[in-house]
């Protein structure tokens, strides 16, 4: 097996250039099971967490005495129920244990200054620079398998100069050759350091369990002693494992057995890295640099107050939400942040939490307006025997430059924001009650616009799509109504809407009118409508709309559209709902959909 | 307490000079800091002066003198939000800002909701749209629009006499308006002329529209007939009003002068 293509990878800086890079996989192999049994309890029986998949129950993680009786992860709760009938099931919860996973992340961060979540169950921590500081690493190692321990946690670590080697080493550290449970790899100049378990005994680990522990530096001359990993400790995918087994190609050193020109054209298209293996490779051998995205800690902004007496009165709870609004100003003031989403959660004597939550159309510092916005919900509370204790969060934030301040006195003078406005009448009407008119590319009138609210992001696309800049200058078309004009403002009209005429409001639901025509298919005569009678002098028409196949059922009619005009001058459009030969009903209804300025 | 009470309207109407004797003498220093508060620094948009030489009767592009005004019309049409439009276009020509269109539930189901493609092109982009459930919350909402900065004008459509909009609610929303400078404009459906602190008040008819000159028996231009019964500054008039191409145009219809005299005043917009 040649080995150069595994050597020269990490070269060694000079003496006084930036450190090596040294990366902490911590593998936590039974995270699930952990977490359960230290929530419930260790039992000795066969247990399992279960996970319901699209075929039915999978075994998501079984403890050692289920694995014991041959109950493997991945298997159906059938099949594995039929191997180990006395075997116990509860269901399992990845949400949770990515949760914990975080938790854990920055718990690690006591090792390295940052760290990296490696789901479903690994952490990577950078512990570049670090081991000096609990004095090697080997003691290093030995500090973190005694404090994952202590957690209940079952962990392998493993120390490497990428996160590729390191998680290697974390998961198949045990299929070197010549390597036992806790041992330091070193390469380095040939010479073995000193071994892991006299430093695990100094450090107090508990004899009965030390977690493998795995160390190692490349050597400067070669040596590749990672040749002899599995395939699978490329993180590769399954699909592309099975592509290697396949090949033949079983072991990490394999792969250079190969004319790397005839693996990079294999996967010539793949730009995954978990399913390109010389990506993977070269990221094992720190080739190729491996970002990490680190994990950092946010803390909500929250203020609360504890009450030395229980309030009942909505006047004082009034009061306390002003306090706690100013102290949450102050909060986000000093953050630069201004907050999106506001929760409010009071604690009551009995142990009920009563929440109110709030959004705002812009980021917001403004204590007033805040109080203002929580006073219209604030009277529907049950205070029942007292609220003992309130708090006050904003989950979601915002950056927010500091500005001046929004005086009352200014407020007063010049008039409060478009923001402050929206916020003030969707509290108060609800948000579905001020939206916006929103254009949609159809051809069916109700349809041709939409209401959004707007609260919500602006959504541009429609707009964007539709809009393009208005002919630069157009012959004045005379007893057109609202034409778009060449002085008028790019975007304001799309060209759908500048060649149609179309009413100023549009009812609700089209009304049914009776019409009388002058001939079958002629122009209408005269029609009632809301028992009024209107003669038509003028009208235009028809003009046809058909319905949009993609989106109606086949029986959908056309509609003939009508601009007409009254006696008196008003002017309405109405349609007649399909035409009598079409063979979709009987005989068309006529309807008043919109009424023209 | 933003907002001060109406009755703290009626120490408005006095002159400048006394109101300024009173805030140096001892006749209560609340009072004094209310008026004080009640007048702006500006011009005051409620008590324009008034040109006694020139032509006082009203005509397109005025500007912006009216603050709040009413426009009564029936609820079977859209024309008095039609003309209520083309009036704010008028005096507002080139703003850009978004406007407010408050709509009460009897106005929304009489005579529908706004429809953006009818729009006029300058106003399209712009339309915030409150549906309120009852009178009281439109009133809120078109408050609330006027007290804000960012709008350009606010429409109010409602529909009867609510017994919420009394003189009193009329008049609050005429002094926030006057006071952030935000022109209202309140179309009323079927109502009746109540009383109202409304400084312009029309009573809008749809008129037949001018034939088009490529298909004369289609409808044309909107036109209505707008009867300006009562205004501070103006005389009362009738005009045959119409929204063309470029601008508002108006047709005097006076019945003192025996014959209608047409006269065109004409504003690009």
């Amino acid at each position: 097996m040649s080995k150069p293509v595994l050597s020269g990878c990490c070269k060694q800086p000079a003496e006084g250039a930036r450190l090596e890079p040294r990366i902490l996989s911590i593998w936590c192999a039974q995270l699930a099971i952990d977490r359960w049994q230290l929530a419930e309890g260790v039992s000795a029986a066969p247990f399992a967490l279960v996970g319901e998949v699209a075929q039915g129950l999978r075994i998501a993680a079984p403890n050692a005495a289920a694995r014991e009786q041959g109950v493997r992860a991945g298997a159906m709760l059938t099949d594995a129920r039929a191997i180990c009938p006395a075997l116990a099931v509860a269901p399992g919860d990845p949400a949770g244990d990515l949760a914990f996973l975080e938790r854990l992340a920055l718990w690690a961060q006591r090792w390295g200054p940052w760290s990296a979540l490696d789901p479903p169950d690994g952490v990577l921590v950078d512990v570049t620079g670090v081991a000096h500081l609990y004095g090697g690493e080997s003691a290093l190692l030995a500090d973190a398998a005694r404090r994952l321990t202590a957690r209940g946690l079952t962990a392998r670590l493993a120390l490497a100069p990428t996160a590729g080697a390191a998680w290697a080493l974390s998961h198949y550290g045990e299929f070197l050759p010549g390597t036992g449970r806790g041992t330091i790899l070193a390469e380095d100049g040939g010479g073995a350091r000193a071994g892991f378990p006299e430093g695990a005994a100094r450090s107090g680990i508990p004899a009965g369990a030390p977690p493998p522990c795995f160390a190692w530096s490349p050597s400067p001359d070669g040596g590749g002693m990672l040749s002899e990993l599995p395939i699978a400790a490329l993180r590769l995918d399954p699909v592309t494992q099975l592509v290697l087994r396949r090949l033949g190609l079983k072991r990490v050193g394999e792969l250079s057995g190969v004319a790397r020109d005839a693996l990079a054209r294999r996967f010539r298209s793949v730009r995954a890295p978990a399913a390109n293996p010389l990506v993977r490779l070269d990221q094992l051998l720190g080739r190729v640099p491996e970002p990490l995205l680190p994990v950092l800690a946010k803390p909500v902004p929250l203020v609360q107050r504890r009450l030395a007496e229980p309030i009942r009165h909505r006047s004082l709870l009034g009061r306390v939400v002003e306090d706690l609004a100013e102290d949450l100003v102050r909060l986000l003031e000093g953050q630069g942040q201004g907050a999106r989403r506001i929760e409010l959660a009071l604690w009551k004597v009995d142990g009920e939490v009563l929440v109110r939550k709030l959004e705002l159309a812009e980021a917001s510092r403004d204590a007033a307006h805040l109080v203002r916005l929580f006073a219209a919900r604030l009277d529907d509370l049950d205070a029942g025997f007292g609220i003992e204790l309130a708090r006050l969060a904003a989950p979601w934030c915002q950056p927010l430059a500091l500005s001046q301040r929004d005086l009352e006195a200014a407020a007063e003078v010049h008039g409060t924001s478009l923001a402050a406005c929206i916020d003030r009448l969707s509290v108060r009407l609800g948000e579905a009650a001020v939206r916006r008119a929103e254009l949609y590319p159809s051809h069916w009138p109700e349809r041709a616009q939409r209401w959004v609210s707007l609260l919500g992001a602006p959504s541009t696309s429609v707009d964007g799509l539709q809009h393009r800049p208005a002919p630069p200058a157009r012959p004045p078309v005379h007893g057109t109504l609202w034409v778009v004009g060449p002085g008028e403002r790019a975007g304001v009209a799309s060209s759908r809407e500048a060649g149609q005429i179309r009413p100023l409001k549009l009812l609700d639901r089209a009304e049914p009118i009776a019409v009388i025509h002058a001939s079958p298919d002629g122009l209408p005569r005269r029609f009632s409508w809301r028992g009024q009678v209107h003669e038509v002098l003028r009208a235009e028409g028809p003009e046809r709309i058909a319905p949009e196949w993609w989106r109606e059922r086949g029986g959908a009619r056309l509609r003939d559209y009508y601009r007409v005009e009254d006696g008196e001058g008003r002017r309405y459009w109405i349609y007649r709902h399909g035409h009598a030969a079409d063979g979709r009903g009987g005989l068309p209804e006529w309807y008043l959909q919109g009424l023209h300025a | 307490m933003t907002e001060p009470s109406p009755l703290a309207a009626f120490a408005r109407r006095k002159a400048p000079s006394s109101l300024e004797e009173g805030v140096g003498g001892g006749a209560g220093s609340d009072a004094a800091s209310l008026r004080e508060r009640c007048i702006p620094h500006r011009h005051h948009p409620l008590t324009p002066p008034l040109k006694r030489r020139g032509d006082s009767r009203w005509r397109p592009g005025l500007g912006g003198a009216a603050v709040h005004s009413e426009l009564f019309a029936s609820g079977h049409e859209a024309s008095g939000a039609g003309l209520a439009l083309a009036l704010a276009l008028d005096q507002s020509c080139g703003d850009e800002r978004p406007f407010l269109w408050v709509q009460d539930k009897a106005a929304l189901r009489r005579s529908g909701r706004p429809y953006r493609p009818g729009l006029p092109p300058a106003l399209r982009g712009r339309l915030i749209h409150v549906a309120a459930d009852s009178c009281e919350d439109a009133l809120f909402a078109l408050e609330e629009g006027l007290r804000c900065r960012e709008l350009a004008f606010v429409l109010g459509e409602l529909a009867g006499n609510p017994r919420a909009l009394g003189l009193t609610a009329s008049r609050r929303l005429s002094l926030v308006a006057g006071k952030h400078g935000v022109p209202l404009w309140l179309v009323r459906l079927d109502a009746v002329r109540d009383l109202s602190s409304a400084r312009m008040r029309w009573q809008v008819a749809p008129a037949p529209s001018a034939p088009p000159r490529w298909n004369p028996a289609a409808p044309g231009v909107p036109a209505w007939r707008g009867e300006l019964f009562r205004a501070r500054a103006h005389p009362p008039g009738e005009w045959i009003l119409s929204a063309l191409r470029d601008g508002l145009s108006a047709s005097s219809l006076d019945p003192s002068s025996g014959q209608s005299e047409v006269r065109k005043f004409t504003r690009s917009w």
